[in-house]
């Protein structure tokens, strides 16, 4: 048995987006030229929120979009089938916009590469800043993020499991232990 | 989710939920083409061999866009410039196309089974891009993608096939995939025609078009194969065109809303007319835009990793 041990629940986490949406307006000095793109699958809800957030303070809705990287994976034939493809929508011009990605968990980086990439094939975006909802660390390429909901200590071999109403049903971000001597789970692929 | 077998040989292969993989995957892809830098990375430094052994324009072209938008390399390699007209066998070539370690083949033959032979001797994966009167997975795939973008759903369609059923590849495809997806698929042609045992593939058969037409979701018009025609199907091309051309007056049988597909290329005046061809219900056109889509699918993911190699091996 793996050993689950919850590091945010709904509040936490909630509040954690409420202060991101502050800091990406501090930031960038308010909504002109700003847009959200979350990257598939938790990254997209998150990217709603966010904008809803944003329009609360703000009074109007960021353009919003939502971008799949799997065909800008760099481990694809090394991992087995490809992965289910889902579609990249982004309805906004990214010619000189201001970009914030959004995703749930930063780990290796490479799910940031890849989204960079696939970003940058879309037009010249005028700059692009990161927002994730953990931190967990142990980084493979150099990224960071702009802004972080929680930064979380982990161990490579545990996963961070971030659920969401939209898609789980409920909010919560557990850290999974893989029982020692038994086969982790492994984290999501980059 | 992934296709259980490393190579697209048939729609015989594939079950309803593999054919739901790549027409959903399909949909991913098809935005790459509305891009302004129409290419992703996926299948960099992967290597496709473009083997036709027929003459194709719009299926190679078709092929060729989907690679490269997928930045895979590609060869061509056609029977004209190859060494089938020195006497070369079909194994020989293919153990010559093996020693450039290609990643796909991509293979039109005259000869049903082509494909099939050269999957069991090569390691590459290799897509059936039309063999013989057998045949053209891509071209049903595409099919199914069109009416699933107009219609939403194939299921508890009904579609019409009309014309060349005997000598065509794509109608075979597509009969298996339409059935296979619960549409309700009625044939239609001259007797001479229509192969006896088309009935046991679970579609209806008449010889009269306007009962064929009657009530219709789509209705898919075939070409007169003049090449394949050596033996006298039927009397003149005037004569068939007056009893299976598609023309307004007849169309007006099919459902309000019904669409037409032709898989190209069209002989204009006999299997269908003008008329019909560049009106409103046509999707002609659709189905070669999308046909690089579904291309694109396929081949994303016959290209999955690790585990497709143990099972090829």
């Amino acid at each position: 048995m793996s050993d689950r041990v919850r590091i945010m629940d709904a509040a936490a986490l909630n509040r954690a987006l409420t202060r991101i949406a502050h800091e990406i307006l501090e930031r960038n000095g308010g909504l002109d030229n700003l847009r959200l793109v979350g990257i598939r699958t938790r990254g997209v809800p998150l990217a709603e929120r966010l904008a809803t957030r944003l329009e609360a303070i703000e009074g109007k809705v960021p353009p919003t979009g939502m971008l799949d990287i799997n065909l800008y994976r760099d481990d694809l034939s090394r991992v087995g089938p490809n992965p289910v493809l889902r579609r990249t929508e982004i309805p906004f011009q990214v010619n000189d916009a201001c970009i914030v990605l959004v995703d749930d968990v930063l780990f290796t980086g490479r799910t940031i590469r890849a989204a960079l990439d696939g970003l940058m094939d879309l037009g010249r975006p005028r700059m692009i800043q990161l927002a994730v909802l953990v931190d967990r660390g142990h980084r493979e390429l150099p990224i960071r993020a702009d802004f972080v909901g929680k930064n979380v200590p982990t161990s490579p071999n545990e996963l961070v499991d971030v659920q969401l109403e939209e898609i789980d049903g409920h909010d919560e971000v557990v850290l999974v232990r893989p029982a020692p001597g038994g086969a982790g789970e492994g984290e999501d692929r980059p | 989710m992934q296709l259980k077998a490393p190579h697209l040989l048939g729609i015989e292969q594939l079950e309803p939920d593999e054919i739901t993989l790549v027409l959903d995957t399909a949909e991913s892809l098809a935005e790459i083409s509305r891009r302004e830098i129409k290419k992703v990375p996926t299948l960099r430094g992967r290597t496709v061999v473009n083997f036709f052994v027929e003459p194709s324009t719009r299926t190679l072209s078709s092929f060729e866009l989907a690679e490269k938008r997928l930045s895979a390399d590609t060869l061509n390699f056609s029977a004209s410039k190859s060494s089938f007209v020195k006497g070369e066998t079909l194994l020989d070539t293919a153990k010559n196309l093996e020693a450039m370690a290609p990643d796909f083949i991509v293979m039109r033959h005259n000869q049903a089974g082509a494909p099939h032979f050269l999957a069991r001797h090569c390691s590459s994966s290799i897509i059936n891009a039309g063999d013989g009167a057998h045949e053209h997975p891509t071209q049903a795939l595409l099919d199914a993608y069109t009416i699933r973008q107009r219609k939403g759903a194939l299921k508890g369609l009904r579609v019409a096939i009309i014309g060349d059923i005997l000598h065509s590849r794509v109608a075979r495809s597509n009969i298996l995939l339409l059935t296979r997806m619960g549409a309700e698929v009625t044939l239609c042609g001259p007797p001479t025609l229509i192969p006896r045992e088309v009935e046991r593939m679970g579609c209806g058969v008449t010889h009269r078009m306007e009962e064929a037409l009657e009530g219709v979701n789509v209705v898919m018009m075939l070409r007169i194969q003049l090449e394949r025609m050596h033996a006298g199907f039927f009397p003149s091309l005037r004569e068939y065109a007056r009893l299976y051309g598609l023309d307004a007056r007849r169309f007006q049988r099919a459902a309000n809303d019904a669409i037409i597909m032709h898989p190209g290329p069209m002989n204009r005046g006999v299997e269908i007319m003008s008329d019909v061809a560049d009106g409103n219900a046509s999707v002609i056109l659709e189905q070669v835009t999308n046909g690089v889509a579904v291309r694109m699918a396929v081949l994303y993911l016959l290209a999955g990793g690790v585990e497709r190699e143990e099972a090829a091996a």
